[in-house]
């Protein structure tokens, strides 16, 4: 393992690092670029804290080395465009520790972008990925089902 | 109680200094003000030992000294605040308080900040109100009756004179401050945030990804620890190769931690921490370490054989507790009931785990943690360091989460002891595997209930017993007692009325560090109690409701006196908080008119219903499932809550909510096990938490109460699990007493 110079495309910016290619993108973002919006939660992909999309598609940031997402496009919870659902977060007070919610926000923002009126089952189904402790999954669901009903 | 004894002005001098950019205004605060402005990169203002403060800018500090894990205190304590002050909601700023022993207790569990500090925060508002007014009225030269303030103004009565916050906010802070006697509260009809539902305050920051936890604090110069603690307590090093390990691209050093001796108190875990110049490299270089571990006197603790021992225990006589009416002999066998129910290990599995940054300078130490306990975690840390606790200051960031763990500043010390070391920042990450298999766990149990029945089957009296290794433990080496602190949490205190009632304990011997958990031996004691009184229900063929009703008896403040033992209340007077059965009849009442209303159940359906009182609020939870070809869905939950006067009615709701999902969570699949003094579990893929697609449909039943405010965060979990047990009896007439369901049901 030795570090070399990688690039990263990260919310629409160019950054170059020294660091490992094998690094999970999760820890290149938040230890080195600053990027603390994305969270570590398990290191395991069975959470969905870290969740980021990679040229539009959710990915386990904890899971995707540097070199899987060389020359491709990285969305973090500060660069997702999702004024609508962030609306809907906030009208049904989602959150409540908040640690989960970027993850939570980017699977539901990856869900919406190909299935702009997903089924219950859809939604369960897209999100199933994404734990949240503090138990706010009745509040996600709400809040997704009411942009896609608007 | 700490009221303002510590408060004083704060001349405007100081004010200056210390808002800066602010440029004036009133300061309320304790005495201490040893603090210098917290240097979190994204804070927007320097934080201070304050409850409110005004700028010139007619901005409002105001200062939450509990600690944010979700329930919404970073909220609820400004909305009391502000409330009293007659403040513009807009114009406040939240600061969050670092550690410092003049705000009073700051340790944020036990359910009590609201119910311990709602009458402090409406004085704190009040006086500074009361201070604005006065230097209108000294102003305008009339007396202080012709003034009142509304909306971060103050207004004269007899004319159209007003005044902003911010203009007032100067000669404000020379005013003395006023007595608590001579204080006016408001009406609460005139409440303006006081049991109106706020958005949290924290909102924007989480929905952007900017808001600021343990995880993402970033110190100037910081390294990255993870450190491989002892697998089995007590055990230590006993070889250590850390030649690969060295050679980890971006490894830095590794260092050892001594183990220590004793009980494990609030103590680092010893081991041996990876230093590296990122999280992951010093992950990577955990792997690459090669330990081996001494012996251990908890070598041997294996969950499958210490739970057997534990349920034959509970059945045999244990150490009296309670004891109403006659000592129990023997029961005829053919005119009883009995039962044994049985709850593992559990850990917290908060989404943040355990994480903190010291740094550790000739000057002192200073702390970023997402922490429950600010004071804990400097008295220990000093205590560590050898340093005095003022030379300790200790910042608390936003929690992903404690539900009791991160009251526990292990974590913390772990922190420190590194940066004196290294002589630089040292930020401390637990991994996922850490926290699961290096916790404070939620303690193994076993309870016995039998009762003795009439020939109608309706129980004429009860004996119980519980046994679990105890809390005490962790900080008293061979206690093996559960402690009375522990028995008060829902098994001593259940106010049943029956002439001859026996509680007793049993001994259980520690193994591991056992700490409390989100509602504690609640959940334990509510799973007995809960479970047996639907088993009771069935017996006399009646509703387990009904039962719950005939056996807690006619309304009633229930003293408990005289019963061989002292009831600690969660610290509150039974006069200010009664165990009022009178409230639990509400409860029933509610949630039976609210079943009423329910569709016909279908084929393998079924009802289940529990109700407990804990953190001096009343809870009742009905669950409704499905268990088809052994596969288990909840349908639904509705949870019918009193938890008294409340600040903040849609944290209540959302409480209640994620109190469903965790009973769920513990019911459904909860446990960690031991074998080899080793826990066996180490993620989610094997300690698996509710998801998405099992979260049933919720609803949640706010009581309206004018009671004194109770507890919100834990009371909502105990009751969930027996609620669940029971609807599957009546779902499928099989009575699951052994938690998690998952080792016989899919869920």
């Amino acid at each position: 393992m030795t570090t070399t110079t990688q690039k990263l495309l990260v919310n629409g910016k160019d950054f170059t690092l020294d660091a490992d290619p094998n690094m999970p993108v999760l820890w290149a973002l938040r230890d080195i670029l600053g990027f603390t919006g994305t969270k570590f939660g398990c290191g395991a992909g069975l959470c969905g804290a870290c969740t980021i999309h990679v040229d539009g598609s959710p990915m386990r940031g904890c899971l995707t080395s540097l070199k899987q997402v060389q020359g491709k496009q990285v969305t973090t919870i500060e660069g997702l465009e999702a004024q609508k659902l962030k609306d809907a977060w906030l009208t049904h007070n989602v959150p409540q520790c908040g640690f989960c919610q970027a993850g939570q926000l980017m699977s539901a923002a990856a869900l919406l972008k190909v299935t702009a009126k997903p089924t219950d089952a859809q939604i369960d189904d897209a999100m199933s990925g994404n734990i949240c402790r503090c138990g706010t999954y009745p509040r996600i669901k709400s809040a997704i089902k009411s942009v896609t009903e608007a | 109680m700490t009221t303002f004894t510590a408060v004083e002005n704060i001349s405007r001098r100081n004010v200056l200094k210390l808002f800066g950019a602010v440029g004036g205004g009133l300061v309320l605060g304790s005495t201490s003000l040893a603090w210098s402005p917290m240097a979190l990169a994204q804070d927007k203002q320097a934080t201070m030992n304050l409850f409110v403060a005004i700028g010139e800018d007619d901005k409002v500090y105001l200062t939450c000294h509990r600690s944010e894990m979700g329930q919404g205190i970073r909220t609820g304590i400004p909305q009391v605040l502000a409330d009293e002050l007659e403040a513009d909601w807009d114009k406040i700023v939240v600061v969050q308080g670092l550690g410092d022993k003049a705000y009073g207790d700051q340790n944020t569990d036990g359910s009590r900040s609201i119910r311990k500090q709602y009458h402090k925060m409406r004085q704190m508002g009040a006086m500074a109100r009361t201070m604005l007014e006065q230097a209108a009225a000294d102003k305008w030269k009339v007396p202080l009756t012709e003034v009142y303030a509304k909306q971060s103004r103050v207004y004269h009565k007899g004319s159209s004179k007003s005044l902003r916050f911010g203009e007032l906010a100067v000669a404000a802070s020379a005013i003395n401050v006023p007595d608590v006697e001579t204080l006016t509260f408001k009406p609460d009809s005139e409440f303006n945030f006081i049991g109106k539902p706020k958005t949290i305050v924290d909102m924007d920051d989480i929905l952007a990804g900017t808001a600021m936890f343990g995880y993402d604090i970033n110190v100037d110069g910081m390294v990255y620890a993870s450190i491989t603690r002892p697998p089995v307590l007590g055990s230590d090093v006993a070889t250590l190769d850390d030649s690969a390990a060295r050679k980890v691209a971006g490894v830095l050093d590794i260092i050892q931690l001594p183990v220590p001796k004793g009980a494990p108190l609030f103590q680092a875990l010893g081991g041996v921490a990876v230093i590296a110049s990122n999280t992951w490299s010093a992950m990577e270089g955990r792997k690459a370490l090669k330990i081996t571990w001494t012996k251990s006197v908890n070598d041997n603790h294996d969950t499958t054989q210490y739970l057997a021992e534990l349920v034959e225990r509970v059945k045999q006589p244990g150490k009296v507790m309670r004891q109403l009416g006659a000592s129990v002999d023997s029961w005829p066998a053919e005119s009883t009931i009995n039962a044994v129910y049985t709850v593992p290990y559990l850990a917290h599995a908060m989404m943040e785990p355990p994480v903190a940054t010291a740094s550790v300078t000739t000057d002192g130490c200073e702390i970023w943690a997402s922490t429950q306990t600010p004071q804990s975690t400097q008295k220990n840390v000093a205590a560590v360091l050898g340093l005095a606790e003022e030379k300790v200051k200790v910042n608390v960031t936003l929690l992903g989460g404690g539900f009791g763990r991160k009251s526990k500043p292990d974590f913390s010390v772990e922190a420190a002891m590194l940066s004196q070391k290294l002589n630089k920042p040292v930020k401390v990450s637990w991994t996922r595997e850490d926290e699961i298999q290096n916790g404070y766990y939620h303690a193994i149990s076993a309870q016995f209930y039998q009762a003795k029945l009439d020939n109608s089957n309706q129980p004429q009296a009860i004996l119980a017993r519980t046994g679990f290794p105890s809390i005490s433990s962790t900080f008293a080496e061979g206690v093996d007692l559960p402690s009375a602190g522990e028995l008060d949490l829902g098994f001593v205190d259940v106010p049943l009325a029956l002439p001859q009632i026996q509680l007793e304990a049993v001994k259980a011997t520690a193994h591991t560090r056992i700490g409390w958990m989100r509602s504690v031996c609640n959940i334990q004691h509510a799973f007995g109690i809960g479970s047996f009184v639907d088993e009771l229900a069935v017996k006399a063929n009646k509703p387990c409701l009904q039962m719950w009703r005939e056996m807690l008896g006619e309304a009633r403040k229930e003293t408990l006196a005289d019963q061989g033992f002292e009831y600690g209340n969660y610290g509150e007077t039974l006069d200010d908080h009664p165990i009022d059965v009178g409230r639990y009849h509400n409860v029933l009442n509610i949630m039976e008119a609210k079943l009423a209303q329910q569709a016909p159940v279908q084929k393998n359906q079924g009802w289940g219903f529990a109700i407990h009182r804990s953190f001096t609020t009343y809870v009742a939870v009905a669950t409704l499932v499905e268990v088809k070809d052994n596969n288990l869905k909840v349908l639904k939950s509705i949870s019918a809550i009193d938890a008294g006067l409340v600040v903040n009615p849609d944290r209540l709701t959302s409480q209640t909510e994620g109190a469903i999902i965790f009973g769920l969570s513990l019911a459904m699949m909860g446990e960690i096990s031991f074998k080899g003094g080793q826990v066996q579990q180490s993620n989610f893929h094997d300690y698996p938490l509710l998801r998405f697609p099992q979260s049933p449909e919720i609803e949640v039943i706010h009581i309206q109460s004018t009671a004194n405010p109770a507890g919100v965060g834990e009371p909502g979990v105990p009751p969930v699990a027996p609620s669940l047990t029971n609807a599957i009896f009546a779902a499928t007439g099989k009575r699951y007493r052994d938690l998690p369901l998952n080792k016989v049901l899919s869920v």
